[in-house]
């Protein structure tokens, strides 16, 4: 309906992103994020996380694997915020050194699966054709994998480890990549100014690195954000069934894991887990929610 | 002065007999079932130095021939020459040489303009395509040439939607004539512009024309631009040309009874809107299955015997323009 | 047909009353419309003309409840439309009067209808949702107004969707609906910029026979000024949020007196010899978050003296012209050309 939308508000709105200093652009990041509060928390959330995984030696009271069978199962108390496990390791400190374990895990997922989707799917649409049949056909196989099943059979294959566990969730990841970059490829590749382009002579690698590349990407990084909260999940839950991280590696899912045989009577040891695994899955939705609306046009202006 | 007078007389482009179809329905195995006829054997020579307008209804084929002569749309059928060269057929150097020689401006500087590259990447990609540059020489060049269309050098680091529609269609035309072509296709290029933004942009081109003897095909429903703009018109009607010559003879004394409806039909100042029976507004005939004989006698008022044939483009005895109508023709 | 506005003045359909109106965003508000008068009276087809962003749809939009709720901030002014005063109406109210008093026919007339249903289920549904009638005389209320049309075969076309049309068919049927509960009022809100010029001049008369006959008003709001002097009795010129000049439409044209309106026609190429030089406005329509000072149209005037960029012009002169500009305060003469820029 644009007839409805009055079109001085976008002229406004170009007239700010006209200007150019620091201060502006933060202040209009603020006027943006004022208006969903929801998304400010997210980025609050993420902060955290990093600061947690970039500090996780000064934030954390004690060594994460320093065993002290005196201290053995410990409910929260202030010398241990989340009380402590069975053999007597700070919780407090399992969960914000888990961070890197759990975050670093998710991650590297999305980033494998989105360049890997990524390139897949421009060289798909920009190619077309039998070859482009052939990958869409080859990704709907992928598709119909479930990630835990093929984690399973990569970890009975190659050991459990984190990395192939980390592999199998990437692996099925791919197919939501490649079928958005090939869209956003397929319907670029109709822009004016792609058919500008080849009038000029341009070659398709060309368009491919200067047209198609910087203008898909918003809504991939998108889809990153908001992948990366389900990863989480998924990381900590082959974790959990003990594909993923192995003890005594601190990692969110296989505290829980541990944590699991001590639920009735230490309720604190899968508890603080869980919640941090909670918390920064909804941390990377409510951002990635926040981003897409900030980037479609229909509520841009506003 | 003889050899100005001789590239005047050149023909820059020369379109012969160009017959563009799309595929509109395929079988399972792919291959085409029907098709979409957008161009139905059309043939045009424009002069150097002199504009040519293309004036039409939509879906009569007018873009589609602009884009044919420039590249974007494959034709099976008729030729393209650039300069003498034929284009579709061109290969290599002698094709990157002829794609330097003619260059597009399309309707919406909005779309045909990349929202991500800043004004002076924009102005010279035909150049950074063609290679050979540095940055800096690029630059340069952008800097002349934004400069040659009345934008100032400070705008060339600022990204496109920091300018209006008219700035934006002045970037565009910096960027065709990046390139010194001789032939510039303009596909509407003011539709989507306000009418004091349209003046200023006509003004443009019509002093590029001036200063670099450009030659122009301007393809657009507005029949006021196009008699204001062109020397010579053609008039398009279901993918063929129904009549053409000198754009003041044509457009003020029109021969064919569907370039007559078509003026009648246009807004002016002068006149009344016109009755309904007078704009014989039928819709423009299935372009899948082209009819026989004139294609225009579904709509014509003054339908008589000689119209189930098919009507052939040819010179009227008394003046230098061509009709596709016996009854002109007699 | 209408049963309000009795009390209104000499039967004016809309009178809008010194409306200013203005859109808030991050870097300020956007003073969208400023002091905008219109006055409609019953059966008279009046034109707003003006260049994108010049707030002429705003103009409307706000008058019927149509602008997005809670992004716009009405700061002064009154609106009444047959006797209604919708600025203070509430949504189920102003959907009650659409329609049954005010509808609107807009450019894009895909956006309009639903893509789901026929043509026929979406008339009848207006129809008895304004009128107390039954589906089968609702069927026959809609073909007939499709006949009216000139629409072939309206059966025929009533069990079709919207897709089937063509862009012409779809804006007619469109004009119908808009008809169809008899509206005292009909807003044409460039409702054939996306048609030929074929399909546009039958669109055109359609519209005028049928207001004419039927005595409904109509503002006409386009930026193409052949096509208002061609369809409207009288037309508002307006310029960046604010009214510059309005009158009879043949004095207006024929005798323009704001410097905005004669630059407007001057710029047109049918009125130049071919390849001269058109006279194009210089420089750009201002940014209504700082709007300049004075007339708005000052900047771009090679006529602005001092009193134009201090003092904002109000509309005057007599009931058949009206004009903004410090310059006209009574019909004068052209100056030579060449003035200042």
């Amino acid at each position: 309906m644009s007839a409805v939308m009055p079109t001085e508000p976008v002229a406004a709105n170009a007239a700010m992103r006209r200007t150019k200093s620091l201060s502006e652009r933060m202040r209009y990041l603020w006027y943006l994020g004022r208006r969903s509060p929801l998304t400010l928390v997210g980025v609050a959330i993420i902060l955290a996380v990093l600061v947690m995984i970039i500090a996780a030696p000064f934030i954390a009271p004690y060594n994460p694997d320093k065993v002290s069978l005196t201290a053995r199962l410990l409910p929260p108390s202030a010398a241990h915020w989340f009380g402590t496990d069975e053999v007597g390791r700070d919780l407090f400190s399992r969960v914000i050194y888990g961070a890197r374990a759990s975050c670093g895990a998710a991650f590297m997922i999305v980033l494998i699966s989105m360049s890997v989707g990524v390139l897949i799917g421009c060289f798909s649409g920009v190619v077309g054709g039998r070859v482009d049949t052939a990958i869409m056909r080859l990704m709907d196989v992928v598709l119909a994998l479930p990630a835990l099943v093929l984690a399973m059979a990569l970890a009975a294959a190659l050991g459990p480890s984190l990395f192939n566990s980390m592999l199998a969730v990437a692996i099925v990841r791919i197919p939501a990549y490649v079928r958005l970059a090939r869209g956003q490829t397929l319907s670029l590749r109709e822009q004016v100014f792609v058919k500008a382009a080849r009038t000029y002579g341009a070659s398709p690698f060309y368009i491919l690195r200067w047209h198609i590349l910087p203008n898909a990407m918003s809504p991939i990084i998108v889809q990153a954000t908001l992948d990366l909260g389900g990863v989480v999940l998924i990381a900590a839950a082959l974790s959990f069934i003990g594909l993923g991280a192995q003890p005594p590696t601190a990692e969110w899912g296989a505290l829980v894991s541990s944590g699991r045989s001590y639920m009735l009577d230490q309720w604190w040891y899968a508890t603080f887990p869980g919640l941090a695994i909670l918390i920064t899955a909804m941390g990377c939705n409510l951002v990635g929610d926040g981003i897409r609306d900030m980037l479609d046009p229909r509520l841009r202006g506003r | 002065m003889t050899e100005s007078v001789e590239t005047m007389m050149r023909p820059v482009l020369e379109v012969s007999d160009l017959h563009v179809r799309f595929p509109a329905s395929r079988n399972w195995l792919g291959r085409p079932t029907s098709h979409v006829h957008a161009v139905n054997g059309v043939n045009l020579t424009v002069r150097a130095g002199k504009s040519l307008g293309i004036v039409g209804e939509s879906g009569c084929g007018k873009s589609t021939l602009a884009q044919a002569i420039i590249g974007l749309a494959p034709y099976e059928e008729g030729r393209v020459k650039i300069d003498g060269e034929d284009f579709q057929g061109a290969q290599g150097k002698q094709k990157r040489a002829l794609r330097q020689k003619m260059q597009i401006v399309f309707q919406d500087p909005q779309s045909s303009l990349d929202r991500r590259l800043p004004v002076w990447r924009l102005i010279s990609e035909p150049l950074h395509i063609r290679g050979g540059r540095s940055r800096a020489e690029l630059h340069e060049k952008a800097e002349e040439l934004a400069v040659a269309v009345g934008l100032r050098p400070e705008h060339l680091d600022r990204l496109p939607h920091e300018f209006s529609g008219g700035q934006r269609q002045r970037i565009a035309i910096a960027r065709a004539i990046s390139t010194d072509p001789e032939l510039m296709v303009l596909d509407e290029p003011t539709s989507a512009l306000d009418v004091s933004v349209q003046a200023q942009i006509i003004n443009l081109l019509l002093k590029l024309q001036r200063e670099r003897g450009l030659t122009y095909l301007l393809i657009s429903h507005d029949v006021a631009l196009v008699r204001h703009f062109c020397d010579d018109v053609a008039v398009m009607y279901l993918g063929q040309i129904v009549e053409s010559g000198p754009a003041d003879e044509v457009l003020r004394n029109p021969r064919h009874p569907y370039t007559q409806t078509l003026l009648a039909a246009a807004p002016s100042f002068e006149s009344p809107l016109p009755d309904i029976a007078q704009v014989r507004a039928g819709e423009l005939p299935n372009n899948r299955h082209l009819p026989d004989g004139c294609f225009y006698k579904q709509r014509c008022d003054r339908i008589s015997g000689g119209c189930e044939a098919g009507q052939v483009l040819r010179r009227l005895s008394d003046s230098a323009r061509h009709v596709r109508c016996h009854l002109a023709q007699a | 047909m209408m049963t309000t506005g009795t009390a209104e003045p000499r039967g004016q359909a809309l009178a809008i009353n010194n409306l200013s109106l203005e859109f808030p965003t991050f870097s300020g508000a956007v003073k969208a419309l400023d002091d905008v008068s219109i006055s409609v009276g019953k059966a008279e087809i009046v034109g707003i003309v003006g260049e994108s962003g010049c707030g002429k749809s705003v103009t409307t939009m706000a008058a019927t409840g149509l602008l997005p709720k809670g992004r716009y901030r009405v700061t002064g002014g009154t609106v009444r439309l047959f006797g209604h005063s919708t600025l203070s109406m509430d949504d189920s109210q102003l959907q009650d009067l659409r329609g049954k008093v005010v509808s609107t026919i807009f450019q894009e007339p895909m956006n309009a209808l639903n893509p789901t249903i026929r043509i026929g289920r979406q008339l009848t549904d207006v129809i008895m949702r304004h009128e107390e009638v039954g589906p089968a005389d609702a069927r026959r209320i809609a073909r007939d107004i499709l006949a009216d049309m000139l629409i072939g075969e309206p059966e025929r076309v009533m069990n079709l969707y919207p897709f089937e049309l063509s862009g012409g068919m779809r804006q007619r049927v469109l004009i119908a609906m808009a008809f169809s509960c008899n509206p005292g009022l009909i807003i044409a809100d460039e409702p054939t910029t996306a048609l030929d010029v074929t399909v546009q001049a039958v669109i055109l008369r359609l519209i005028q026979n049928r207001a004419r006959r039927t005595g409904t008003a109509v503002i006409f709001i386009s930026h193409n000024v052949a096509v208002v002097s061609q369809l409207c009795d009288r037309l508002y010129v307006m310029y960046a949020g604010r009214i510059v000049e309005h009158g009879a439409t043949r004095t207006v044209l024929e005798t323009p007196q704001h410097p905005y309106t004669q630059a407007l026609l001057r710029c047109l190429p049918e009125r130049v010899a071919p390849k001269q030089e058109l006279e194009a406005i210089p420089g750009a329509v201002p940014n209504l978050l700082q709007p300049p000072s004075g007339c708005y149209f000052q900047p771009r005037c090679k006529e602005a003296v001092e009193q134009c960029r201090s003092q904002t012009p109000q509309l005057t002169g007599a009931d058949g012209q009206q004009v903004a500009c410090w310059r006209r305060g009574v019909a004068v003469e052209l100056p030579e050309q060449g003035g200042r820029r």
